[in-house]
């Protein structure tokens, strides 16, 4: 599976956000976008979701144009997890995620058993069976994301599209999140991720886009975006990056300067 | 890992069918508390009276009952019963169905300016001197109105995002505009006949429901809880948000419009036939919710039973318990008002 972004143009009606984006991801890959607040990283996720109108470009998805497809197809093949939040009524966990399978039923029906046990595969997937019985609005805000994502998984997508998957989690659960990432990231699936902080793209980027005001765009390996010189031309500061090792990796770190 | 997955679908199973269970046992309630409302009442009929009559009715055969006995069941108790709990039901399955179109457990059926719409038919109504059906008419067809033009005026003022709450709002400016309607009307209208008649009205009873009230009322019933019934799943999804709802593959702009006109065809049968019934599509909701969860599969037919049986226990307490019959809208109110902050108290889980 390849996805394409064409010289992607998208704003809100009339009004440019972002121009001139193209860049491909393909099944295993994980492309994490990064840029400063207001720079258009979640603009460009909703003209691919298809939930705001493209004002130029293609998507496509091997060679065929996502946007033409009916809203069922569009949804069996991007998964979108959105960042936590809280809904208005306390569902079960088992409920939240088994919405996943909307995109599979009829006009009339509700999920079968079948749904059901690819609601709790899902949850197995991601170790959180535990929390089938729990009701959403009272569980952490790590354990939260962890629902969202396996609700992306239930969907069964070819592409998962993850806003900013990692915010408001603490730090342990930051790692597992972005572990768990790289996981389904092996199994197949193609993952397009924001993140605010440029130290994820050295835990689980395989590609990395950089969006800058004045619709810069740059995306490539992890080694040719992430340098010091463009995020200090991103996000306006000076930055470090430094090299450690242990036993068996090399582990990498961006660290901003504070005068 | 199999085996763990299995054991965990017979679990789901289970927790599940303890809800089912809660449907199961509702209807049997309806029905007990409906032959229970036909004995009561100013003239008291007993059940083996009740039965009797069903028996002769049925079996065509000749069992020596009183006339007043059938007279008092055909014509005034059995349309009655059946006027509450369709308007029951109707109040409460738009109302739940809001509460998730909107996202906001607050809402109640009349927030697009349904039941202000209807009001204001029936007053104008009354003021032109139709018989009840005009009414009737009139009140349905300005409630249909109102609601839609707020959806004109929303979808006319909404650039693609936010649509729900322009929606909220305009409808509260609907609403506004159809009571200061009304307090137009009350204020031309003759203070010795039509004032009181448009007052009474408005005040909400089943008083004077009949056999042909009931049948005005069953086609928009059927019309507006089918179509809920059938897509209640997916108000499950809906409840999450526009956007979201949206990468999940539902064709949300055109769900909204099915709920809305749905409900709306039920509240405005209902206010048609009955006058306003506060409080009902906002309390039985949250009831519902508490006991049966907030899964619309289980959520929407607990509801529906859930405001039947209690229309209908308001409304015999309405028409025997005092010698002057109460209003309903004025019993509804004062029952649902503790009775929504008590569930509050007693509501911890995120139900607000």
């Amino acid at each position: 599976m390849r996805l394409e972004v064409c010289d992607a143009v998208c704003g809100y009606g009339t009004k440019k956000v972002v121009e001139n984006i193209s860049f491909t991801v393909q099944s295993g890959e994980i492309l994490c976008l990064l840029g400063p607040n207001g720079v258009g990283k979640t603009t460009l996720f909703k003209s691919i979701l298809g939930l705001i109108k493209m004002l130029g470009g293609v998507i496509k998805v091997d060679g065929e144009n996502v946007h033409a497809w009916p809203k069922k197809k569009l949804a069996q093949t991007f998964g979108y997890v959105p960042q936590a939040h809280t809904p208005p009524f306390p569902f079960t966990v088992r409920d939240v995620v088994i919405m996943g399978r909307t995109a599979y039923l009829g006009k009339f029906a509700s999920p079968s058993k079948v749904d059901e046990e690819i609601a709790e595969q899902a949850l197995d997937t991601l170790g959180i069976s535990y929390l089938a019985d729990r009701v959403y609005t009272e569980i952490s805000g790590g354990e939260r994301q962890l629902v969202l994502i396996a609700r992306a998984l239930t969907q069964q997508p070819q592409i998962l599209i993850m806003d900013e998957p990692t915010s408001n989690l603490d730090f342990g659960n930051q790692a597992r999140v972005l572990g768990q990432i790289n996981e389904l990231a092996k199994k197949g699936l193609a993952v397009i991720m924001t993140s605010h902080f440029p130290n994820h793209v050295f835990l689980c980027s395989t590609k990395v886009a950089l969006m800058q005001k004045n619709n810069k765009f740059s995306v490539g390996s992890v080694e040719d975006v992430v340098t010091e010189e463009n995020l200090k031309s991103a996000y306006g500061i000076d930055v470090k990056i430094t090299t450690a090792a242990d036993d068996c990796h090399t582990l990498r770190s961006c660290i901003p300067i504070i005068n | 890992m199999k085996r763990f997955s299995m054991s965990n679908t017979v679990v789901f199973l289970q927790k599940n069918r303890a809800e089912y269970y809660l449907t199961a046992i509702l209807v049997p309630v309806l029905v007990l508390v409906c032959l229970c409302s036909l004995t009561m009442g100013r003239y008291a009929i007993s059940l083996s009276d009740i039965f009797s009559v069903f028996y002769t009715k049925i079996f065509a055969v000749d069992l020596a009952i009183p006339a007043n006995v059938e007279t008092v069941l055909f014509k005034v108790r059995i349309p009655r019963i059946i006027a509450a709990v369709l308007v029951g039901a109707s109040l409460s399955v738009s109302g739940a169905s809001y509460q998730g179109l909107f996202r906001n457990p607050m809402v109640s059926p009349d927030i697009l300016g349904a039941s202000a719409g209807a009001g204001f038919g029936a007053a104008l109504g009354i003021l032109l001197s139709f018989g009840t059906v005009g009414i009737q008419l009139y009140s349905f067809l300005f409630g249909l109105g109102a609601v839609a033009l707020a959806v004109v005026v929303s979808s006319a003022i909404t650039r693609g995002n936010n649509v729900t709450l322009v929606l909220v709002l305009t409808g509260m400016v609907v609403s506004t505009l159809f009571s200061s309607f009304v307090s137009l009307i009350k204020y031309v209208a003759d203070p010795y006949s039509k004032l009181p008649a448009i007052t009474f009205w408005l005040m909400g009873s089943l008083s004077t429901a009949s056999m042909k009230d009931v049948k005005m009322m069953l086609f928009p019933f059927l019309l507006g809880v089918v179509p809920l019934m059938l897509l209640r799943w997916k108000l499950n999804v809906l409840s999450f948000g526009e956007e979201e709802a949206k990468t999940m593959g539902v064709e949300t702009a055109k769900l909204r419009l099915v709920v809305i006109i749905c409900s709306t065809l039920l509240t405005a049968g209902s206010v048609s036939v009955c006058g306003i019934i506060g409080w009902i599509g906002l309390v039985i909701p949250h009831f519902a919710r508490m006991l049966a969860g907030p899964n619309y599969k289980i959520l929407l037919p607990v509801s529906l039973l859930f405001g039947s049986i209690f229309l209908i226990i308001v409304d015999t307490v309405a028409r025997s318990a005092f010698p002057l019959e109460i209003p309903l809208g004025i019993l509804t109110s004062l029952v649902g008002a503790p009775f929504f902050i008590y569930l509050l108290f007693k509501g911890k889980r995120g139900w607000l």
